[in-house]
């Protein structure tokens, strides 16, 4: 059965896997390193995460986007705990082909960006066992073996956050481990649940693969609803989702610069893409019944979140609270349940990484030169440095949404998508839009406006390497914002897939589409045609 | 040659593109001089398809010019292309022609200025996304150029951004034009939810489909008339107009009178096939909105002392008569008054310019006078077009200003008295600026200890453009001369891109001659008045400038108390809230944790007879529990 599902790869190296190994291995050898070779340590760090996002570019040379199934490419699959049916089973679609990728940029660009302060080999070595842990979730098509990654994620970061962060770190890191952990144990209940009820219900031996559980949808509809809840609840957490987002912006405002990067620029998107996988994908009808819930809970947070951040008076808070506004976006276009608004969804997290993975690395970068985030202890920027503020300026507008920038495309086909489905909702979700550009420009004038005084006007200009670093993101904004044709095809027949799934699995639910796809609106021409 | 489009937004897109590079490099002027030339060949680009047009017949004056898909997801499919038809072509060639000039002025206003580069670097960009908004052939295309020329109009506000109120009036113009965007955004999801495209072309075909609600098209109406009211300045969100004339008065005369701001009235003539199938109440409304927008703003310019804020309040008025006439369906007539609007609205704002520039800027009118003879050339110029937006005939406003009043008049007789009356005012407050400018005694010497100003005339690349406008400025109304189907050239010409949804007039040619010259008579009173109070003084000025109209009617203080009041208590509310409430509740689910642990943790005191007492305590409860299970 799962032969038909899964479209056999023509390449016949196990790419998948080498994503989880590269970094891995990495990982492991930085630890037989001197402690006090610390450039050949960075080095190290970055070869192996240059090559696993080398590895990323290649997985998109070789995906097949004309795959008409949108099904899941290069799998590969490898018994490990037989009597359990667990196994090593990866595998990619058009959904998370595009995060990978994002994941594999990412993490090259912040150990190229960010020097540790201090014990560069156990921090390297962390952040490689990281990224081995994210590329893991976005591959696995095993339940048990996506929440092994879901779960080795929070280790690094707590130490990242721990030993590396700011101020108040150790609270900042004990309330994000904390606070997911609680998230994602029931998760394992449920996960083993499903897998049990599955078996059971098919008379067959247990298995946690994905894709067979997903297709047969043999579980119960009352019980599936409440097994969805313990996903829905670990994601909701790890996204965040309103009222369970306070972790957040303490993690991220004590988190060390390439730690917020990653935090915001990748981890947020391992819920946001479990909801669609595991949520969406293995539970149809449970999400289509609640989806009324997380559409309000997205414009909550939309809503919410800009008015939180316009509030905030360190800017590295702001940054994050306005994450909770983009990521609300997210959940809104998730549980529209249509092509446009899903796509927009899916788009949506790749350019919330890299609008908001820049900006961290600008708010970074003003961190080391004044020592300070606390917005009214800045002010003038602009004079001091005036290439660091026309990046700034740059990735502010893409993260306000300008169109031609990448931050619009997403949020258009979410906020499209949604009003087809559920217009309200749209309709309260667009002030989002005018709240964005509120909170922003009004940071953005009192860190870089105005007058400038004492040590701002000593503040330095970007150096060559933090171009270097800022270049790349800066392209990618623009490129997406004018030419998103690439990303959108690619990932256009999986999102279809999904949408389809649940139309066969949920008896009352047809996708949302315009009047005019529904065949409800003729031309004036054809009209006149039939008097 | 109508395939050359493509050419015409290209030029200052390598302009914007060649400056950003190597913007630094160039410096002044030489960065100035490409930013012009990149104007001048989008200009001669507009010129070479506008002759090219002209030679085929009117019904092959439309050609859609596609260059890529842009966003393709779903069914929604939209494409990066151009459509060239007689209306995008005549907002090209006034935004290209007006924008070379102003261009060019530039090179010597900016003289000096450490930044000058960044400034064409933006100006550049604004041109370019304001083709993209006239040329786009789709909803969202030409929402790419509005939020583009948004931007630019923040860049450029703020350009002077040492000073905290250019960068607030900055930030002021872009959010309060987001507020109008949201109602562009909804537009455009109610079209693609009904007809399923965001294409012109593909919407006219379907919107008059039987199965799309009159009420339906009428909230589309609404919502994009939101836009354009943000876009526009029309009451309530023309708020950000008048502090963006912090920005340099060049930015002022392209992006703040001529171009950008006629763009919310573009788009409602763009979609006219829609206007006309909303019901008559909510072109009523825009009517109205219009109205009484060009009477509000008149009237609070009649008591402004700063040049640049008169000529700020009188651009919101003249939107004003543009909206008027977009609610009425004259859509020619608000082409027509747009065209003639950008010609002495940017000649009497780099007039304003090239004196402030000889006053070493200053800007208020209290400390100007008899500037006429040291500034001749600015002062001729200057001249032209106060006559031409006063409505003098045969001056260029005189014509479009006219027409307008015209087809109120059909509407609504009440309308046209507004505007009769706001024509009045706009003659009195303009006869005011050019007399306590240019006329009378000096006022600017007043003062022993000020450094010393010596009025001077601009350089030449500030006056060519002063001549060019002014000259346009007079001819102007020639496009379009009501006297008889023949002579109204812009009517015919805008034809194609009008599909017959014009409203004609049904007034005679006595009534016409009638309003015309009771037009003229107003005219002539506001005129009248304002000689005789600024130049003879022989009424006294306190009358008309009145403290509540130099405070703008207290609207824009008013809506400022109440957003830095009551909305920024209730910002801090709800960040109060999530701090106390939500976050409490974290922690304090963690204090609630850590003290039942250290209470439990009493009972590991690691004293072997606490915890024998325990087994004990223990194994008694448990034998009398069995005990009672087994006699019951």
């Amino acid at each position: 059965m799962t032969s038909l599902l899964a479209t056999a790869s023509s390449a016949t190296f196990p790419v998948l896997p080498a994503l989880l190994v590269v970094p891995s291995a990495g990982a492991l050898f930085i630890l037989f390193l001197p402690r006090t070779r610390k450039d050949l340590i960075k080095l190290t760090a970055l070869i192996f995460s240059t090559t696993t996002g080398a590895l990323s570019l290649w997985l998109l040379s070789e995906f097949d986007s004309d795959s008409q199934s949108g099904m899941f490419q290069f799998v590969s699959r490898q018994s490990w705990i037989s009597d359990f049916g667990i196994s090593w089973s990866f595998g990619v679609d058009g959904i998370s082909l595009f995060l990978i990728i994002l994941t594999g940029l990412l993490f090259p660009i912040a150990f190229f960006a960010v020097d540790p302060e201090h014990n560069e080999r156990s921090y390297f070595a962390w952040m490689l066992l990281l990224e081995a842990g994210v590329m893991g979730v976005f591959c696995a098509l095993d339940l048990i073996l996506f929440f092994l990654c879901f779960e080795v994620v929070l280790v690094p970061m707590y130490f990242l956050i721990s030993r590396w962060g700011h101020g108040n770190r150790a609270y900042a890191a004990t309330k994000f481990f904390l606070f997911t952990m609680a998230g994602s144990a029931l998760m394992l209940v449920g996960i083993i649940t499903v897998a049990f009820l599955h078996a059971k219900n098919l008379g067959s031996p247990v298995t946690f693969d994905l894709i067979q559980i997903a297709e047969s949808q043999t579980i119960a509809q009352g019980t599936a609803r409440w097994l969805f809840l313990t996903f829905a609840l670990a994601f909701a957490v790890k996204i965040p989702i309103f009222p369970l987002h306070t972790w957040l912006p303490d993690a991220h405002t004590e988190a060390p610069t390439a730690g917020s990067v990653i935090l915001a620029g990748v981890l947020l998107k391992l819920g946001t893409y479990g909801l669609l996988r595991f949520g969406l994908y293995l539970f149809p009808e449970a999400s289509h019944f609640f989806a009324p819930v997380f559409l309000t809970l997205g414009v909550v947070g939309i809503i919410y979140g800009a008015v939180v951040a316009a509030m905030q008076k360190d800017l590295k808070r702001l940054v994050a609270y306005s994450s909770i506004a983009h990521l609300g976006f997210i959940v809104l276009g998730t549980f529209a349940l249509n092509t446009e608004a899903l796509q927009g969804s899916v788009l949506q997290m790749v350019n919330h990484g890299i609008s908001t993975g820049a900006l961290f690395l600008l708010v970074g970068m003003i961190y080391e030169r004044r020592h300070t985030r606390q917005i009214d202890e800045l002010g003038g920027l602009q004079h001091s440095a005036p290439l660091m503020a026309a990046f700034f300026t740059v990735v502010m507008l893409s993260s306000i949404g300008l169109p031609g920038l990448n931050g619009f495309v997403g949020e258009f086909l979410i906020l499209l998508g949604t009003f087809t489905a559920h217009r309200w909702w749209a309709v309260i979700a667009t002030i989002g839009v005018v709240l964005a550009a509120l909170y922003l420009l009004w940071a953005y004038q009192r860190v870089f406006h105005g007058p400038v005084e004492k040590e701002n006007a000593e503040v330095a200009d970007l150096k060559t390497k933090e171009t270097l670093v800022l270049l790349p993101l800066l392209a990618l904004i623009v490129f997406l914002g004018i030419y998103p044709k690439p990303v959108l095809n690619r990932m256009e027949n999986s999102v279809k897939a999904l949408v389809v799934h649940i139309e066969e699995h949920v008896s009352e639910f047809e996708e949302p589409v315009n009047r005019y796809s529904q065949g409800e609106i003729n031309s004036k021409e054809s009209e006149k045609g039939h008097d | 040659m109508l395939d050359l489009v493509w050419l015409i937004p290209v030029f200052p897109l390598m302009g914007f593109l060649t400056l950003i590079c190597i913007g630094r490099k160039t410096g002044e002027p030489a960065s100035g001089w490409l930013a012009t030339s990149a104007m001048a060949g989008s200009f001669l680009s507009s010129l070479i398809v506008f002759v090219g047009m002209l030679s085929e017949e009117s019904e092959n004056r439309q050609t859609v010019f596609t260059l890529f898909d842009w966003i393709p997801a779903g069914d929604f499919q939209v494409e990066i292309g151009f459509l060239a038809d007689p209306l995008s072509l005549t907002m090209c060639l006034f935004i290209t022609g007006v924008g070379t000039l102003i261009h060019l002025y530039s090179i010597g206003y900016m003289h000096g200025d450490p930044n000058f580069s960044r400034f064409f670097t933006y100006l550049n960009l604004f041109s370019f996304s304001m083709l993209i908004l006239v040329l786009g052939d789709n909803l969202l295309l030409t929402f790419l150029g509005w939020e583009g020329v948004g931007a630019c109009s923040y860049l450029l506000i703020s350009f002077w951004f040492s000073d905290p109120a250019n960068a607030t009036a900055g930030k002021k113009a872009f959010i309060t034009n987001r507020v109008g965007d949201w109602g562009f955004m909804i537009a455009m999801f109610l079209i693609f939810f009904n007809v399923g495209s965001l294409q012109y072309l593909e919407i006219f075909d379907l919107i008059g489909s039987n199965e799309i609600a009159q009420t339906t098209t009428t909230f589309i109406v609404l919502m994009l008339f939101i836009g354009a009211v943000g876009k526009s300045a029309q009451f309530p969100l023309y708020l950000w107009l008048p502090d963006a004339m912090a920005g340099p008065t060049p930015v002022s005369a392209l992006i703040h009178a001529a171009t950008m701001v006629t763009s919310g009235v573009y788009l409602l003539i763009r979609v006219n096939p829609i206007m006309v199938e909303a019901s008559s109440w909510s072109t009523g409304l825009i009517a109205w909105v219009g109205a009484g927008t060009a009477l509000f703003a008149a009237s609070i310019a009649v008591a402004q002392t700063d040049i640049k804020k008169v000529l700020a309040y009188s651009t919101v008025s003249q939107l004003g008569y543009m909206v008027l006439a977009v609610g009425c369906g004259a859509y020619t007539a608000a082409i027509f008054h747009m065209v003639t609007h950008a010609f002495f609205k940017a000649l009497l704002f780099l007039g304003a310019g090239s004196v402030i520039h000889g006053m070493n800027g200053e800007q208020d009118l209290r400390r100007y006078g008899g500037l006429r003879s040291l500034m001749p050339v600015t002062a001729g110029t200057f001249i032209i077009g106060w006559l031409a937006i006063a409505g003098v005939p045969p001056f260029a406003g005189f014509w479009s200003k006219d027409e307008i009043l015209a087809f109120a008049w059909d509407k609504n007789p009440v309308l046209w008295f507004i505007g009769l009356f706001t024509a009045l005012l706009t003659a009195f407050y303009m006869t005011r600026q050019v007399i306590l400018t240019f006329f009378g005694e000096p006022r600017y010497s007043n003062d022993s200890d000020a450094d010393e100003i010596q009025p001077h005339e601009s350089p030449r690349t500030m006056t060519f453009p002063l001549i060019v406008l002014a000259f346009l400025s007079v001819v102007g109304g020639l496009i379009q001369l009501p006297f008889s189907s023949s002579t109204k050239w812009l009517e015919h010409w805008l034809e194609p891109a009008m599909f017959h949804n014009e409203t004609h007039l049904h007034l005679s040619g006595l009534t016409l001659w009638v309003l015309a010259l009771l037009a003229i008579i107003s005219v002539g009173v506001g005129i009248f008045v304002g000689i005789s109070t600024y130049l003879k003084e022989k009424i006294d000025k306190q009358i008309f400038e009145k403290p509540i109209l130099e405070n703008a009617w207290h609207f824009d203080s008013t809506v400022s108390k109440i957003m830095g009041g009551p909305g920024f208590q209730a910002f801090e509310a709800i960040t109060k809230f999530d701090k106390k409430v939500i976050d409490g509740a974290v922690d304090g689910t963690g204090q609630f944790v850590k003290r039942t642990a250290s209470l439990l943790r009493l009972s590991q005191n690691g004293l072997v007879r606490t915890y024998a007492l325990g087994i004990g305590v223990g194994a008694v409860g448990l034998l009398i529990w069995f005990l009672l299970r087994t006699t019951i």
